[in-house]
């Protein structure tokens, strides 16, 4: 479903992303991981279609990202980095201008509303603007918004990030109940979230991939089978090559 | 069109969600008003037409429209709402055309609004209405380039408040390109060729043949090759920005 094949994106003399390829297919949770600034985000802003790699390609459902931009967006929920939305309109008028610009059918605009926001269970604050909800609500927009139009792909730029436990618990099990049918990836610097929803876990550093195989392996690497011991072995050891 | 039609709608539906639209409209009401009553000696003239209305129209844009422009791309960009909006499976131009669809709609809107100096005049007197009509129009195309420069300048930066000041400032540039303050920077280096190339891009010159009631194509086009250049630039610029 996803395939990326020597991705690479500099800016300026900074490398940010170098030469990165790996594949998901369905059924595939994919956790990304790695410290702050290692390349993640730029990584998902290609495979989304936002920035144009440097050298390599990104595809989605077939589809080449940078040949045929809005044919692989139609493929695609994306949730970016920090969950950003237009404040001044309300979760309905939102998400039905994200439904009408994603060209659902009139018919099918207002039942795919109402999937997605049962889902997000945002009945409650449908009507309030956006700009005054709590970060754990606005989150769970952003997500609404990814999952309306059923993407068989979906980005997750830190899904989690400043939700409180509970409000983790539930976008975590809304994650794992779409992982059956969709490929997706979730960026996280949690741990023990890769342990509690992904199927794979990527690790990268300084653009490069460090790590790639199921938590076990991962956890099988440390002799205490402490996650965070191995992050940061891998993250902070030179290069391979 | 379709995705055209959905941007635009997004869009001036915010200007309405906030205070902005009401506080643009209800000033540039008042300060039309001023402009033609006081400034423009509307009464004192004794004549049946609206020349002191339209023509402080260009000064008044000065201000006023970069004051629209400046969010169009700055805001999208600060609270990063823009890779939100670019990763729908819409193009660059349909979103940099609807969003400015949006504010020129809007400024529409405010100059319709100003019917009531059209009624008042017509009461008064016995109007060439076709001169009027040819003069809204040509403010509403003036109106249209102010907006693709403001657009084109917003997509810079992620501050709206520099947006503003450069937008006015470029504004300012054009405005005056046909007299002494602009061609004096050019006067003794540069040909006469780009002397004469800098004073015909002035608005005042353009617009002061429509807001008579003379359409001249040349104007139109000229208005029109404008929108389409700084819009063009806008896509442009918004998509060399988005990796900052």
């Amino acid at each position: 479903m996803i395939e990326i094949e020597h991705l690479s994106r500099h800016f300026g003399s900074l490398i940010a992303v170098d030469d990165v390829s790996f594949e998901v297919g369905r059924g595939e949770v994919l956790g990304f991981l790695g410290p702050n600034g290692a390349g993640k985000s730029t990584t998902m802003k290609m495979l989304t279609g936002f920035l144009a790699p440097t050298s390599g390609f990104a595809r989605v459902c077939g589809v080449e990202v940078a040949e045929s931009p809005i044919e692989a967006k139609s493929h695609i929920g994306y949730l970016p980095e920090g969950a950003p939305l237009y404040g001044d309109m309300t979760p309905a008028e939102f998400l039905s201008f994200v439904a009408e610009a994603r060209g659902l059918a009139n018919g099918m605009r207002q039942n795919q509303i109402d999937e997605a926001v049962s889902r997000l269970q945002l009945e409650s604050v449908l009507n309030q603007r956006i700009e005054t909800l709590s970060k754990g609500f606005k989150r769970r927009v952003g997500l609404a918004q990814a999952i309306l139009h059923d993407p068989d792909v979906l980005i997750l730029d830190e899904p989690t990030d400043g939700l409180d436990p509970n409000q983790k618990h539930q976008v975590r099990s809304l994650i794992r109940a779409m992982a059956k049918e969709k490929a997706i990836v979730l960026s996280t610097h949690i741990l023990e979230e890769v342990d509690a929803v992904c199927t794979r876990a990527i690790i990268i550093a300084e653009g490069t991939i460090r790590f790639d195989g199921t938590p076990e392996e991962l956890r099988a690497r440390s002799p205490e089978g402490k996650l965070d011991e191995v992050f940061r072995e891998i993250t902070t050891a030179p290069a391979a090559n | 069109m379709r995705n055209i039609k959905v941007v635009f709608k997004r869009e001036l539906a915010g200007y309405f969600a906030t205070p902005l639209a009401y506080v643009f409209l209800v000033i540039f009401l008042i300060l039309t008003g001023v402009f033609t009553f006081y400034l423009g000696g509307f009464f004192e003239r004794e004549q049946a037409d609206l020349q002191p209305f339209f023509a402080f129209h260009p000064w008044l844009y000065l201000f006023l429209i970069p004051a629209l422009s400046m969010r169009l791309w700055a805001e999208e960009r600060k609270s990063g709402t823009v890779e939100l909006l670019l990763t729908l499976p819409l193009s660059m131009t349909q979103a940099v055309t609807g969003k400015f669809l949006a504010a020129w709609c809007f400024t529409a809107i405010a100059l319709a609004l100003t019917f009531p100096i059209w009624i008042t005049v017509n009461y008064l007197g016995t109007p060439d209405n076709g001169v009027i009509f040819t003069g809204y129009l040509g403010s509403l195309l003036m109106a249209g380039a102010y907006l693709a420069i403001g657009a084109c300048i917003s997509a810079v930066t992620r501050n709206q408040v520099i947006a503003f000041v450069v937008s006015v400032t470029v504004c300012l540039g054009f405005v005056l390109a046909g007299f002494p303050a602009v061609l004096d920077v050019f006067a003794g280096w540069a040909p006469q060729a780009l002397i004469d190339t800098v004073s015909s891009f002035s608005f005042l010159t353009h617009y002061q043949g429509m807001s008579r009631g003379i359409i001249d194509l040349r104007d139109v086009i000229f208005f029109g090759s404008l929108i389409a250049c700084f819009l063009a630039a806008n896509a442009l610029i918004v998509d060399l920005k988005k990796a900052d």
